[in-house]
């Protein structure tokens, strides 16, 4: 119950005015199509450099739920999800808004987002201290074995070829050893004297989330005006919170798939809205009505993704493992402050930790009550032409980039970077493995040095590394995640390739 | 998709695998590229097999660069490199922003060209960002800029 001691601290001014601008500025940032919630905490991270840690992270925890929340604004107004996350919410949202429920469907969004966030958040308060404890018992050769794990399990499930996604790791963990070795002082890999301190993780993470999406908008062209947004009628919020309660079944599904999901390292919160959604359909006695507007499609789909926002940043404050893309760049946004997650985390820092966490708590009934009365200024938002949106987003990278060491090599590499992720992306190579890799490779590495040095001194590498009931049980995790997504991915091909075959007889 | 535009990628991911591999195996002190050499095993066999299904037409995953999607891109692309790698150093930051931001709006910006009103909005809307961004980031943050022409 150490969480209660620093409940205050969320409520100084400065906080709680950072709570609130980062509440409000994520849910018209969520609402806006084409900025994902990655994307919106990375170009927030430049702006928390004059901030305390502290402080910092409450800006971009509030960023990060409440972008996720937003997102169901123009999935439910315009039918575009604001992020992936708000795909499931799609289904039912847009054809409530046309029904002329908008109102209530926005309502029955959010409120189900709050109940679900919190619920995710307490889940975060309390496994959190015992993963922590558990963590202690962790060697370098665990901690090596798990930052590999990191790689693998996004490279493997978050990317369409399970190839390219490790291939994506890989070329990560290759960029995280670039610029000057920790032990020996030699040079590594510096063939641009821009790269002479290493690659700058916020240069990099802005380059690689915003600059792929600047020029995805570029390749659309001349297009963006037209989307049109449905008038949003008046709806009783009282009425919204009865139609919740009486949907307690949706709501616990909902929330409880979203939980479970997210503790899984590179799972993120698209697929806890979808399979929350498919789910409560199965368990629905009006399992007809879904996909026609029906309330319970959009209170499990929100449950489910903002329930997700707790448990996914549980392996990051415990072992520095970010379990997804987002949580990556919050990882980022700690260590410019000095600050590492992990076993320390509570014993050196327990008030950056634990108001980081509260502020999260207090964050999602402050996304929901914001959300209920902004909901339809978000949605004008979400009509600004994609030339603007694309124009803005580089201008904002170049400078963030620019500010975290007042640097024009940050900004060659963040752009560098970036152009270099949309192309591959195009060929099914995927940004988060890379990411995961470049953030993860100095924790693997140090590991593996430390390791080494252990090894030689006791019973040979071999042993060290591969023995024990740890590092057996990480590396068949490792294991098992990769044939998992080798076998999904072979079963895929077979059913995109199997009424091919019988058109051509 | 043609099968030359997975080649020409996974080619050149190959190719950066094999020389990060070149050089984690031949550069001293080699306990500095211990972990290196780790990597870059892994790397070069992934960027292999990659490279080997993209040249016998495997590779299906991926939109590729269509014609299209490319004649879209291309000016964008041009203007953001220069604003990057020449304008925002040699004209100043503020300068090469107002310049740059104008451009891609005028370009992408679906309202009609012919109508001088679009034209007012879009100078408009490029004032206010860079307005704000030099309120954020000169007043504010107190990031010192190249500032070589203007501002």
């Amino acid at each position: 119950m150490e969480f209660i001691y620093y409940f205050g601290n969320v409520f100084e001014p400065i906080s709680l005015l950072l709570l609130i601008g980062g509440t409000i500025g994520g849910l018209i940032l969520g609402a806006t199509p084409g900025l994902s919630p990655t994307m919106a905490v990375a170009l927030l991270i430049p702006f928390t450099f004059q901030l305390e840690a502290v402080q910092g992270l409450i800006l971009l925890g509030a960023a990060y739920t409440s972008t996720v929340a937003g997102g169901a604004v123009s999935a439910i107004l315009l039918k575009i999800p604001g992020a992936p996350a708000n795909i499931a919410t799609t289904l039912d949202g847009h054809a409530m808004a046309k029904k002329g429920e908008g109102a209530k469907a926005l309502q029955l969004s959010f409120l189900a987002s709050a109940v679900g966030g919190v619920f995710g958040v307490l889940l975060l308060i309390f496994l959190t201290p015992l993963l922590a404890k558990w963590a202690l018992a962790f060697g370098p050769s665990h901690l090596f074995w798990l930052a590999i794990l990191g790689v693998t399990i996004i490279g493997s499930l978050d990317s369409a070829s399970v190839v390219k996604g490790l291939l994506s790791g890989c070329i990560g963990l290759w960029l995280a050893t670039i610029g000057f070795d920790d032990i020996m002082g030699a040079q590594r890999f510096i063939f641009h004297p821009s790269l002479g301190g290493g690659i700058n993780i916020i240069a990099a993470l802005i380059g690689l989330f915003a600059i792929p999406q600047v020029l995805t908008m570029f390749a659309k062209g001349r297009q963006g005006d037209g989307i049109e947004v449905i008038e949003v009628q008046k709806h009783a919020i009282k009425d919204a919170v009865r139609e919740l309660l009486s949907r307690k079944r949706a709501m616990a599904i909902g929330t409880a798939v979203g939980s479970v999901i997210g503790l899984i390292p590179g799972v993120g919160g698209q697929i806890a809205g979808l399979v929350a959604y498919d789910q409560t359909k199965k368990f629905s006695p009006e399992r007809k009505k879904f996909g026609t507007g029906h309330p319970e499609g959009v209170i499990a789909a929100e449950s489910a993704n903002n329930a997700m926002v707790g448990p996914s940043l549980v392996p990051l404050l415990t072992l520095s493992i970010p379990g997804s893309p987002t949580a990556a760049v919050l990882l980022g946004g700690l260590l410019i402050h000095g600050i590492f997650p992990g076993t320390d985390l509570f014993d050196n820092h327990p008030d950056v930790a634990w108001t980081f966490i509260n502020s999260m708590l207090i964050g999602q009934v402050l996304m929901c009550l914001f959300g209920l009365y902004i909901a339809g200024m978000a949605a004008k938002v979400a009509q600004v032409p994609q030339s603007v949106m694309a124009a803005v987003v580089l201008g904002l990278s170049v400078f963030g980039a620019y500010s975290v060491q007042s640097s024009m090599g940050d900004v060659y590499v963040m752009a560098t970077l970036g152009v270099m992720m949309f192309f591959l992306e195009r060929f099914g190579f995927s940004a988060a493995p890379l990411v995961l890799g470049l953030i993860l490779g100095p924790i693997a590495e140090a590991n593996f040095i430390q390791g080494s040095m252990i090894a030689n001194a006791t019973d040979g590498m071999a042993p060290y590394f591969l023995g024990g009931g740890l590092n057996i049980l990480l590396i068949a995790i490792v294991v098992a995640s990769i044939a998992y997504s080798v076998w999904m991915e072979l079963r895929q091909h077979r059913i995109t390739n199997t009424p091919q075959e019988e058109t051509l007889v | 998709m043609s099968r030359t535009q997975h080649i020409i990628p996974s080619g050149l991911v190959f190719a950066v695998g094999c020389w990060v591999a070149w050089v984690s195996y031949t550069q001293q002190p080699a306990d500095a590229f211990l972990f290196p050499r780790l990597i870059s095993t892994a790397f070069v066999v992934l960027a292999g097999w990659t490279f080997v299904k993209a040249l016998l037409g495997w590779s299906k995953i991926g939109t590729g660069i269509p014609r299209r999607m490319a004649i879209n891109l291309a000016p964008g692309l041009i203007v953001s490199l220069i604003y990057v790698f020449w304008a925002a150093k040699t004209l100043g930051f503020y300068t090469a922003t107002t310049i740059g931001f104008f451009i891609l709006l005028s370009l992408y910006d679906p309202a009609p060209h012919d109508q001088a009103k679009s034209w007012i909005r879009r100078a408009i809307v490029t004032a206010c960002f860079v307005a704000v961004m030099y309120s954020v980031f000169a007043l504010l943050l107190k990031v010192y800029t190249p500032r070589e022409i203007l501002f």
